[in-house]
């Protein structure tokens, strides 16, 4: 075990893990924000997803120590303007069923958005296949990010 | 009805919920015949079963009780809202609360079955019709005119003539002291403002922002993590442990055993329990464990699919009769038959099962858990581990996804033990591999079927007779009787067919299965529509038509595949190369049916455009109801194309979504959903009968565009031609 410092939504942390500790577990179980999902452990359900400098990650799979120094922001972090658009039109559009996906579906939407501000439907395609939702709100969530591109 | 003066019974509650300065407490007293009265709780002399739903207080603060958990489902705004719409109140002006299983909310604290709105509609509109009634005679009263002079709207209540109001908070212990209406008035429909319209749910900003708090969020002071090591083989002992290895990772605190609890299916496990998840993780696997296979380690599902094959030649127990099938089939010019056959399918909600549990002193226990069913753990857990139901107490979370997996409070038990043993409070999680591993899971059903045709095509008699283990897993099941729910909806098909004969065959599984998001329907339907669509073809007749054809009398299916018919265009010709198939499926939670365009792509098939249609009688939230159908029609597309769970060496196959995957968003069909909601005394339900007649209509589809019948789930989309 060692202290590890990270900056989590432009806040310090020091947490006591040991390096392998996935940095979802650190940010749940040692910081205590809780919007991030623990799903499948191996990157293939993308509830866990978080932006370590800007960029989409999946925390379940991503070691604690690696994050070490970076910017980390997860779902309770997100406010700039496209995360916000982003929000908006999913509540705008009822998309969450369960809801418990949606931190990561937000996260990556987020991330496209960014990188792509109006993104086509192969783009949602290809950004967002990582993610998984049991309740299929698929349709709703497509619809949401060509919304959130315009709300921006 | 009287008015009783004391409220021993009120305080009672106020204690359990935290609520003070409560003026009027309104609750339902269910009958066992499935009716209820309303009763005012605010002064009951003595302690009766009451349930609650209604609590305004001075201050004007008005809370909701809501019985049915929120999975997705949309009960969170559904059901709060049938009370809020009769009680003159927006619902973002009141607190929701989910009920715990106690006893003074009576049966029902369950979510299951698409029953919640149906079963809760006219009942909780009394609630808060009774509570506007009673709000409005305090006030008449206060002013001293005329009840008719009076009002409730948006929380207040109007004078009408001189313009004046009062605050509900401000009337609730007057109103508290008005005799409980012996028949409220319901409003008309069409004064509504919340039910039938696309209302927000309140739970959706929440679910944007991380601040939903599910059962795996919860965290309570002095809480530590289990992870817990089953035996991979189903049916198997624990013989022993070490444990040395794992004592020795850092934040293991300590290794005990626990035991799973589904039904009648119960296996030991060894818990090791840290101070966190990360930690519990890697002490289990330093664990050595010793099982005893019980001989169940050859177990493989060729070999058991085979044995359930060579069972459908045995008669089966007649699940339903109706002219005479076998002399009809005999004599009949044209017959067919054709088999069937479906996989074991997981639920996988994206949350894993989890709970915490805390053992307190003087035999207190606190549970915080995503479930479909605090009433049955409040029913069920005191006698086992020796708490009084006043001494537990259930925290019911947001549902990460339930599906039917969350009916099942295994997960729940095992918490509870590790709790009781330790002393701390204990939250144990288990992995994706724990859950797509050990299930339980959707059994599949086999289907024999059997047609005749009359010499002009029109169908004559029928046959499904339905091969499978049953969800009670019982070894000792009484062969000669049908099993209602694995025959679910067979018989119930509008179809007028003169002659059937429906039957049943038993065949144990030893694996522990569950209900499923519909149930059985999910698998009957695809053999059941199917079937008849071979039928429509045998008869060289249109797939609509022969099933219309059939719906001479007037009947819901007649008007769902109607509405299907007309917004799918379906005498539209197609582009070469597509294809377009119809299903529907009737069973106990309602009635769906879908028409699935495919056209052939290379190798594969892709699909087009999905048109639903689902029957409701009444709607309460089509907004809801549209997401709700879009999501069962994904559901169905995973467990027709994806892999579906396998078994060899007496385990699951599958571990994770690598292996057991689920549909995408690049694989999402685009699905319009068309409500029908014409009235009528029975309300259909909402989250299941979106999902049987999925996949018979996608495969009907793809016999239409490429004459490949496909008779068993799940299959490869992308390689059909």
């Amino acid at each position: 075990m060692s202290m590890i410092k990270l900056t989590i939504n432009n806040q310090s942390y020091e947490v006591d893990a040991s390096p392998e500790m996935p940095l979802l577990w650190a940010i749940r179980d040692l910081v205590g924000l809780t919007g991030t999902k623990f799903g499948c452990g191996i990157a293939q359900c993308g509830a866990c997803t978080v932006h370590v400098d800007g960029n989409p990650v999946r925390s379940c799979s991503y070691p604690v120590s690696a994050a070490a120094g970076k910017k980390i922001t997860t779902i309770e972090g997100i406010s700039e303007k496209i995360g916000e658009a982003v929000q908006k039109a999913w509540i705008e559009l009822q998309v969450p069923q369960c809801g418990y996906c949606q931190s990561g579906q937000i996260m990556s939407a987020t991330a496209l958005l960014k990188s792509k501000p109006k993104p086509t439907d192969a783009d949602i395609d290809a950004a967002m296949q990582g993610n998984l939702c049991r309740c299929g709100t698929y349709q709703r969530i497509r619809s949401a990010i060509h919304r959130a591109a315009e709300l921006i | 009805m009287h008015t009783p003066i004391t409220n021993i019974d009120r305080r009672n509650f106020l204690r359990l919920s935290g609520i003070t300065g409560v003026g009027l407490v309104l609750g339902l007293s269910a009958k066992a015949d499935g009716t209820a009265t309303i009763e005012n709780l605010s002064a009951a002399g003595e302690s009766f079963e009451l349930t609650p739903f209604v609590v305004i207080e001075k201050s004007g603060q008005i809370t909701i009780f809501n019985p049915k958990p929120e999975m997705g489902q949309g009960t969170f705004q559904s059901i709060p809202a049938l009370i809020a719409e009769e009680l003159e109140v927006a619902l973002d002006k009141v607190t929701i609360k989910q009920t715990g299983g106690e006893k003074k909310f009576g049966g029902g604290q369950s979510a299951g079955g698409s029953a919640s709105v149906r079963t809760s509609y006219t009942n909780l509109r009394k609630v808060g019709a009774s509570a506007r009634e009673m709000l409005v005679a305090a006030a008449a009263q206060q002013w001293n005119v005329p009840v008719t002079e009076c009002y409730a709207s948006e929380a207040k209540v109007f004078h009408k003539p001189s313009g004046k109001s009062l605050g509900y908070g401000e009337l609730a212990e007057a109103a508290a002291k008005i005799e409980v209406p012996k028949q409220p008035t319901l409003k008309d429909p069409k004064d509504f403002k919340i039910l039938g319209k696309r209302y927000p749910r309140p739970d959706v900003p929440l679910k944007t922002n991380g601040k939903a708090m599910f059962g795996i969020d919860v965290s309570v002071p002095g809480m530590v993590y289990a992870s817990i090591e089953r035996c991979p083989v189903f049916g198997a002992t624990l013989v022993s442990y070490d444990d040395t290895a794992a004592k020795k990772v850092k934040g293991v605190i300590a290794v005990e055993k626990c035991e799973r609890i589904h039904g009648v299916y119960k296996s030991e496990g060894v818990a090791v329990i840290a101070e966190n998840y990360w930690a519990a993780l890697q002490g289990r696997k330093a664990l050595q464990v010793k099982w005893d296979y019980q001989g169940n380690d050859t177990f493989n599902s060729k070999t058991y699919e085979q044995s359930l094959r060579d069972a459908a030649k045995e008669e089966g127990a007649v699940q339903h009769k109706q002219g005479d099938f076998d002399k009809t089939f005999a004599e009949a010019p044209v017959k067919l038959e054709a088999f069937y056959e479906t996989p074991v399918v997981s639920h996988s909600p994206i949350e894993p099962m989890n709970c915490v549990a805390s053992w307190q002193e003087g035999n207190k226990l606190e549970i915080w858990t995503s479930t479909q069913v605090p009433g049955s753990i409040m029913n069920s857990f005191p006698k086992l581990y020796d708490v009084t139901p006043e001494n537990l107490k259930i925290n019911v979370m947001f549902n990460g996804g339930g599906f039917g997996r969350r009916l099942y409070p295994d997960y729940v038990h095992e918490a509870v033990q590790l709790t009781k043993k330790i002393g701390k409070p204990v939250k144990a999680i288990w992995t994706r591999e724990d859950d797509t591993k050990m299930g339980p899971f959707r059994p599949m059903t086999f289907s024999a079927m059997k047609g005749a045709l009359s010499a002009d095509g029109k169908a004559i008699a029928f046959q499904h007779k339905v091969i499978s283990p049953t969800l009670d897993m019982r070894k000792d099941y009484d062969k000669t009787k049908a099993d209602g729910t694995m025959t679910e909806g067979i018989s119930e098909q509008k179809y007028e067919i003169e002659h059937m004969k429906n039957l049943y065959v038993h065949h144990y599984l030893h694996v522990p299965v569950a209900a499923w998001r519909a149930v059985t329907s999910t698998t009957l339907a695809f053999s059941h529509e199917c079937f008849i669509d071979e039928m429509a073809v045998k008869a060289k007749k249109d797939p609509m038509a022969f099933r219309l054809g059939m719906l001479t009398k007037p009947s819901d299916t007649k008007v769902l595949l109607e509405k299907l018919k007309e917004v799918s265009n379906w005498d539209k010709p197609l582009p070469a190369g597509w294809g377009r198939g119809v299903a529907q499926y009737e069973f106990f939670a309602g009635l769906g049916g879908f028409v699935v365009e495919v056209s052939k792509k290379g190798t594969g098939i892709k699909i087009e455009k999905v048109y639903a249609a689902i029957d409701l009688g009444t709607v309460v939230n089509p907004d809801t109801v549209e997401g709700q159908v879009q999501g069962a029609a994904v559901m169905a597309l995973t467990a027709a194309i994806k892999g579906g769970i396998t078994f060899e060496k007496g385990q699951t196959v599958q571990s994770n979504f690598h292996n057991n995957p689920l549909v995408r968003m690049n694989e999402m069909p685009k699905v319009e959903v068309h409500i029908i909601a014409n009235g009528g005394t029975r309300i259909k339900g909402v989250g299941e009968p979106g999902l049987p007649p999925f996949a018979p209509a996608l495969c009907n589809a793809i016999y239409a565009a490429t004459g490949k019948r496909i008779r068993r789930l799940p299959f490869d989309i992308n390689k059909i031609v």
